[in-house]
């Protein structure tokens, strides 16, 4: 009898190797995601050799190269040793193009000129050449290449520290005065409103002329200084010969930073590296956002995120305390368990939609109706906002919160929550002392997955307050200091429209990898923290170490 | 170690008078009346699925947590219904603790373990609550074993110290009745007879009502044993008495082993 035993395809050893397969497959894709993103990203800001490339018909040509990609053969349409490369010439102001591709057959000569400089400018992107001279409106101060380049780091220091001036003049000091005359422009409306009887009356307006006299001249005065400062920076050029010869002069306040990397050492490398990076994360965006940093997009990710964990997690954790401690087991609890499951899977522009009507225009509006009648009809609350934007972004990450925080809950065995009973706690005692503080690694985990979901989201905030550029951060120096019917601006969108809207797609690609970087590092830290949170918890509360 | 003998009439701590009690319809216990007398140890065995653990938890009112129970009768505790609805329970518990079949010590250290109850009944001052939790651990032989590691996670300790921990946590609020479900029912010999002989010494100040399926250990430690059957108390008396020459044939049975 027992050799008969029926043939069977043995289906486990394939059955595991499925599923290992397919696992081997998610990691390597998301691996590969991460690598791609890291490298692409890191690449992005590190300083590339200036190629001088002689072509075939006598012009020459100075710039990075990019890229290459293989030619097929014209007859048997094989890909073959031939190939083209991308080469960024910059200069868009004389040649109108950032990048050129030139056949490999045409070029003739190759060399790195040691003395080849690349100027990074406000407007205009980059600039490849070689010194010539510097000029400023006494004169000619140094020619030559080598003078030229000894000479440029001192003046293009004091031209750095001139923008910074200007720029807390214009922000501080300007910023200021406008701020305390829209203040006078709306006590002038209320006064207008009120209309109060006569003597006061003529009194307030009196007092509010004289101060917005005085913020006026203020103001002119500022206003001296800035174009006394304008001036200053406007004076002295750098004259850079370019790879065909021509002359070209870039005005000194116009540098944010030059440098040869075909001279520089590998510390020189990484200091222009690091230089960078500081400029990329800290600074704000200059042209369409293609260049500079993005810092105010950083800030804005970050500040929403944590505004919506503040909204989300007592949101979240009391109604899934109410539902599975407090509520009674019935149809009606495991209808809202189904329905608060379901909204998970919404999409999320309906939330974005959802947040407009409600958020914005409803408690939004009533509130510009009750408290910023002076300011209509230029909506305060009214409009979209970073208030508006976390709000929304918690009703949508709140399902999860809630399914964690349940999760947590039910774990916390029945015996231990009658051993507290037993000892004559009540039942809120027992929930507040032991429930919840056992399952407070299940709540974190909730966080967790809100916070990377929402730092992810996009589409529904470009509907209620996300800017591709906001003048300024929810958070600065002005009373009360955290304004949060701001707009703001988010890395997610940033991303979209650096590398999709803008003007130069091809130059900003760079940038949209080291963003898309640095929104997965924000991600991934904002995680790891509470990751590394829980744990210590969870260490806690099964005894291994305090 | 055998309990001394007693008189059989003794001043009752808490009385059980005609105890009736349903889970939804079906009947756990029927017509249970017995008393368990002061500073006296009483078990109560019978076969499993006969109600012991039913008859306990309406002791400290613990019943009242579980859907659909029904009770009739009464349980006297201080001259007083515990069912009176204008008996506070938690009041109540604080009098009559109890301690649990399988050990559940709380997610916490071992300091606040014991320190849980009397915090929850008000006690603040750092110094009182040292002083009760040491007094706790030590009435429960276990502050030599954990005196160093009080501010370690109590599920670090092993099952015997875990169990002796919840007795521990049980006493530190002083009650005035006992009550313990199997409490070496998941013990080493070793450890149950560490907690036997901390029952001995409990019972110069605590009434205690025991339930135990081990025939030995009812000989050895309790004063009193009840035996239940199919939620019916079929004999209650001094235990040597019941051991030795048991009045009903199905008492007989059950403590010589003759029986499902
Ligand atoms: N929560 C409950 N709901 C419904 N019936 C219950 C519940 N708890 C106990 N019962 C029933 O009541 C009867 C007595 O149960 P109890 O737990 O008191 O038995 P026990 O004597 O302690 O048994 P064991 O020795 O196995 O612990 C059993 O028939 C049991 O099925
Ligand atoms: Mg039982």
């Amino acid at each position: 009898m027992t050799t008969r035993t029926p043939r069977r395809l043995d289906l486990s050893a394939l059955f595991t190797w499925l599923t290992g397969a397919a696992l081997a497959l998610d990691l390597l894709l998301i691996v590969g995601l991460l690598v791609l993103v890291a490298v692409r990203g890191a690449g992005a800001l590190w300083p590339h050799p200036v190629w001088s490339l002689g072509l075939a018909d006598g012009t020459r040509v100075l710039g990075e190269i990019h890229s290459r990609e293989p030619i097929p053969d014209a007859e048997t349409g094989r890909l073959g040793d031939a190939g083209r490369i991308r080469v960024r010439i910059g200069n868009r102001d004389v040649s109108g193009l950032d990048f050129r591709w030139i056949d490999e057959t045409q070029v003739t000569s190759r060399e790195t000129p040691r003395d080849a400089v690349l100027v990074e400018r406000l407007e205009w992107g980059p600039f490849f050449g070689f010194p010539a001279e510097i000029r400023t409106r006494a004169g000619v101060v140094a020619s030559g290449p080598d003078s030229v380049w000894t000479a440029f780091g001192p003046l293009h220091d004091a031209k750095v520290a001139l923008r910074e001036r200007l720029r807390d003049v214009e922000r501080g000091a300007i910023g200021d005065v406008n701020h305390e005359i829209e203040r006078v422009r709306l006590a002038e409306r209320r006064l207008e409103r009120e209309a109060p009887p006569e003597p006061a009356r003529s009194e307030r307006a009196a007092a509010l002329a004289a101060r917005r006299a005085e913020l006026e001249a203020r103001y002119e005065t500022h206003l001296a200084e800035l174009r006394a400062l304008r001036e200053e920076l406007a004076d002295g050029e750098l004259v850079l010969t370019t790879a065909d010869g021509a002359q070209h002069a870039i005005p000194l306040g116009q540098i944010v930073r030059a440098s040869q990397p075909n001279a520089l050492g590998l510390g020189g490398k990484l200091s222009l590296y690091a230089d960078r990076i500081a400029e990329f994360v800290g600074g704000q965006p200059r042209e369409a956002n293609t260049e500079g940093g993005i810092f105010p997009a950083l800030f804005g990710t970050v500040m929403m995120v944590f505004l919506m964990s503040l909204f989300v997690v007592p949101f979240g954790v009391v109604a899934a305390i109410y539902l599975r401690e407090y509520a009674r087991e019935g149809f009606v609890t495991r209808a809202i368990r189904i329905a608060v499951n379901n909204l998970a899977g919404v999409p999320s522009i309906v939330f974005g939609v959802f947040g407009l009507g409600f958020f914005v225009y409803g408690v939004g509006g009533s509130i510009d109706r009750l408290f910023f009648a002076d300011a209509l009809p230029t909506p305060t609350f009214g409009t979209g906002g970073i208030l508006w934007a976390s709000l929304t972004l918690s009703l949508l990450t709140v399902p999860v919160v809630i399914v964690a925080t349940e999760e947590g809950l039910a774990a916390v065995p029945q015996a231990v929550r009658q051993g507290s009973r037993a000892l004559g706690a009540t039942h809120f005692e027992t929930l507040r002392r032991v429930v919840i503080p056992a399952a407070a690694p299940g709540m974190l985990t909730g966080l967790i997955l809100a916070m990377a979901r929402a730092a992810g989201e996009v589409a529904p905030l470009m509907i209620v307050g996300m800017v591709k550029l906001a003048p300024t951060l929810p958070i600065d120096h002005h009373p009360p200091f955290v304004h949060l019917e701001r707009k703001f601006m988010h890395l997610g969108f940033h991303i979209y429209d650096v590398g999709f809207q803008s003007p130069n797609v091809e130059a900003a690609a760079p940038l949209v990898f080291a963003t898309t970087a640095l929104l997965i590092a924000i991600v991934v830290s904002l995680n790891l923290t509470a990751i590394v949170l829980r744990n210590r918890l969870r260490r806690q509360l099964a005894g291994r170490g305090v | 170690m055998t309990a001394p003998a007693l008189p059989l009439i003794e001043k009752p701590a808490m009385r059980v008078i005609d105890l009736k009690l349903w889970y939804g319809s079906s009947l756990a216990l029927d017509s249970i009346s017995l008393d368990l007398p002061e500073r006296r140890i009483t078990a109560f065995i019978g076969p499993s699925g006969c109600g012991k653990s039913t008859l306990l938890r309406c002791l400290n009112r613990m019943n009242d947590l579980v859907d659909g129970v029904r009770t009739e009768g009464s349980v006297l505790f201080g001259g007083r219904s515990i069912f009176d609805p204008e008996v506070d329970v938690n009041a109540l518990r604080k009098r009559i603790g109890m301690v649990f079949q399988k050990s559940n010590p709380f997610p916490k250290t071992v300091y606040e373990n014991v320190a849980y109850g009397p915090r929850i009944h008000g006690v603040r001052a750092k110094g009182e609550l040292d002083g009760i939790v040491e007094r706790g651990l030590r009435a429960a032989a276990l502050w030599d074993e954990v005196k160093d590691r009080l501010h370690e996670s109590a599920l670090q300790l092993s099952g015997g110290q875990q169990q002796r921990l919840c007795i521990a946590r049980a006493l530190a609020v002083e009650p005035e009745v006992l009550l313990l479900d199997e409490p070496c029912s998941a013990l080493d010999p070793v450890a149950t007879a560490k907690i036997e002989e901390l029952l001995l010494e409990l019972r110069e100040h605590y009434t205690i009502a025991i339930v135990t399926h081990n025939m030995q250990q009812a000989a050895r430690v309790s004063d009193y044993t009840a035996f239940l059957y199919l939620g019916r108390l079929i004999e209650f008396g001094e235990t040597r008495e019941l051991f030795v020459k048991p009045r009903e044939q199905q008492t007989q049975d059950y403590i010589t082993g003759r029986f499902g």
